[in-house]
């Protein structure tokens, strides 16, 4: 408050150039989607002639046949579920097991622990794009490309690093003394972790998880990769990007197959985003 | 099938979670039943060990197989720098090369210049609420969803014909020609980082706002009060402040571009002269497939994030102080 009434007002027209920077940015950044949803909902030879402003002028002009023509393509309802069935046990997994090595790297100590963090630290960043010669040979040796175990896999180990690494700076800002009065009284490490760690980390598990899901569910190279070659069992972003690649359709139907896509983690983001925002930040600096 | 696909989602979640406890749980009862010093050893592997075995298996092993198979030749035997040279001298890697240094380039200090401006200037609008929701919005969004999105966007028609994409409408409704945004290589690599500044500069923002709550009141005020203009107080109070924040930005959108794939794969799948590191060694593994050259593509691009790989390390040894 004290800082607003020091700040003397700057005449109006020193003003201009901040709203021109605000209102400029907000412009650039809201008219892709306004185009998007907008043309999403108009009907093919309106999207051939004329630019989706244009519509406003034409009131009543819109339809969700683009929906129904989507969703009835080969596949692509069963997209929206299969992109699910990737996710869902992938961001479960992930949580699961990270949760569980950084209680142990941040609450225990034990030989090789800085080794272990650092390497993660270190592999957070790697590019997937090393591991996937090797793996995929693998994979196909084992006959997991094509399975969704397959991809929970590989979306499991590419995402722990982060998952670790996220989830130690949080446990590790746990006081120690709630540790250690429990083991006082006799608990043992898997007593503490269900009873203590987990129940006072829920914000961050939060956090994790809906980056992760976030994170998986808008990923494609992975799927194109591990999945990609399977159209009954390929996610969203492969179907959309397969849409794309044919080139037969119009952009009312490419538009309303992104729309589709981006529903599911729009939805969980907008609702969950305190959660998220909290997930970044811990991520990026020290939580 | 899709009742399947719901089955085996909630199946599948349904396993994890017990059998995760039932793991814990009972091998923390297991190993409870040795010796108190025994148990003190083991119990960090039981929790830690599942995860560190599957980083090995997915991250580690592979990485190091990739960079013994860059040194394999087509025809099985040992090659030494072949592939190397192989790729360096093809002109599709020399131009994917240059591409990713203009994204390296261009993404964070974009991202960097957005995030921090919109940060900074949206506390001194009535609509910063609603400026910040634009930016931030499109963080939930693939690159795939992005490439349709902007490919629409840049959509070209003839000079002469209906406009039907915003931009070309904008550049004709003010005279001038029609530009063919993708596909002319004057335009194609900035129109497609373009497209990438627009999912991530949210993701800056979200975190130079935070960082600006940092910034203590009372050295603004003092500089205000000396007489410094609202740009000198930014300048020689809130920068400084914010350093660190920026590296932290910065050395994201690095690993950011220079991973990038999704967007180019979906605009152009590097036609026109778009191709960066990743989509050359897509290629190699899937068209070409030859192991030995995608393993060298892949052993390039990790060598780039080396020296971020590196700072991280130490940052976080600094900061933490016990690792």
């Amino acid at each position: 408050m004290t800082a607003e009434a020091v700040r003397v007002r700057p005449a109006w027209w020193r003003r201009i150039p901040v709203h021109l920077v605000v209102a400029g940015v907000a412009v650039i950044w809201a008219v892709p989607l306004f185009g998007l949803v907008i043309s999403a909902f108009r009907p093919s030879w309106a999207v051939l002639s004329s630019g989706w402003w244009e519509s406003f002028a034409l009131p009543g002009d819109y339809t969700l046949e683009n929906y129904r023509r989507v969703l009835d393509r080969d596949g692509m309802a069963l997209s929206l579920f299969n992109s699910l069935a990737v996710v869902v046990p992938a961001t479960v997994l992930t949580v699961a097991l990270g949760a569980a090595a950084a209680y142990a790297l941040a609450g225990m100590r034990f030989r090789l622990r800085s080794a272990v963090l650092l390497t993660i630290v270190a592999l957070i960043i790697v590019p997937i794009q090393i591991t996937l010669v090797p793996l995929l040979r693998v994979f196909n040796a084992l006959d997991l490309t094509g399975s969704f175990l397959g991809i929970w896999l590989v979306h499991l180990g590419f995402g722990l690093p982060f998952a670790v690494y996220l989830l130690h700076n949080f446990f590790a800002a746990i006081p120690r003394e709630l540790f250690e009065a429990a083991e006082m009284d006799g608990a043992s490490r898997g007593q503490i972790f269900f009873s203590i760690v987990l129940p006072v980390a829920r914000p961050a598990l939060a956090a994790l998880a809906i980056f992760d899901f976030v994170w998986t569910w808008n990923d494609l190279l992975v799927a194109l990769i591990f999945l990609g070659g399977f159209r009954d069992v390929a996610p969203m972003t492969v179907a959309v990007s397969q849409l794309v690649a044919s080139r037969g359709d119009g952009w009312e139907i490419l538009t309303s197959a992104a729309v589709l896509s981006v529903l599911v983690p729009m939805a969980v983001f907008v609702a969950l985003q305190r959660h998220f925002v909290r997930g970044l930040l811990a991520g990026v600096s020290k939580g | 099938m899709i009742a399947d696909r719901i089955v085996l989602t909630l199946a599948a979640t349904a396993v994890v979670v017990v059998a995760g406890w039932a793991y814990l749980r009972l091998g923390d009862r297991a190993l409870a039943a040795l010796p108190h010093g025994a148990y003190r050893r083991l119990v960090p592997w039981l929790f830690a060990g599942p995860a560190v075995a599957m980083v090995l298996l997915a991250l580690a092993f592979p990485a190091v197989v990739t960079v013994g198979w860059s040194f394999v030749g087509a025809d099985g035997g040992f090659a030494g720098f072949a592939n190397y040279a192989q790729t360096l001298s093809d002109e599709v890697t020399r131009i994917a090369l240059r591409n990713t240094v203009l994204w390296v380039m261009l993404l964070p200090s974009l991202a960097v210049l957005a995030g921090l401006a919109i940060a900074v200037l949206a506390e001194r609008v009535r609509y910063g609420a609603l400026v910040k929701a634009a930016l931030f919005l499109p963080i939930a969004i693939s690159a795939v969803a992005a490439g349709v999105i902007w490919s629409f966007m840049y959509d070209y028609q003839p000079s002469g014909a209906a406009q039907t994409a915003t931009l070309n409408a904008v550049v004709t409704a003010l005279g001038g020609e029609p530009v063919a945004w993708i596909v002319d290589a004057a335009t194609n690599n900035y129109a497609l980082i373009g497209a990438t500044l627009w999912t991530q500069a949210g993701f800056a923002m979200v975190i130079f706002d935070a960082a600006l709550r940092s910034v203590p009141d009372e050295l603004l005020e003092a500089a205000r009060l000396d007489g410094a203009s609202e740009w000198t107080a930014f300048r020689h109070v809130t920068l400084p402040f914010l350093m660190p924040t920026v590296v932290v930005v910065a050395t994201t959108m690095t690993v950011t571009a220079l991973k990038a794939f999704d967007i180019v794969y979906v605009m152009t799948n590097g036609n026109y002269g778009t191709d960066v590191l990743s989509t050359v060694m897509y290629r190699a593994l899937f068209t070409a497939k030859d192991n030995g050259l995608a393993g060298a593509v892949a052993t390039i691009l990790m060598l780039t994030v080396v020296p971020i790989m590196v700072f991280n390390v130490r940052q976080f040894r600094r900061e933490s102080g016990a690792a």
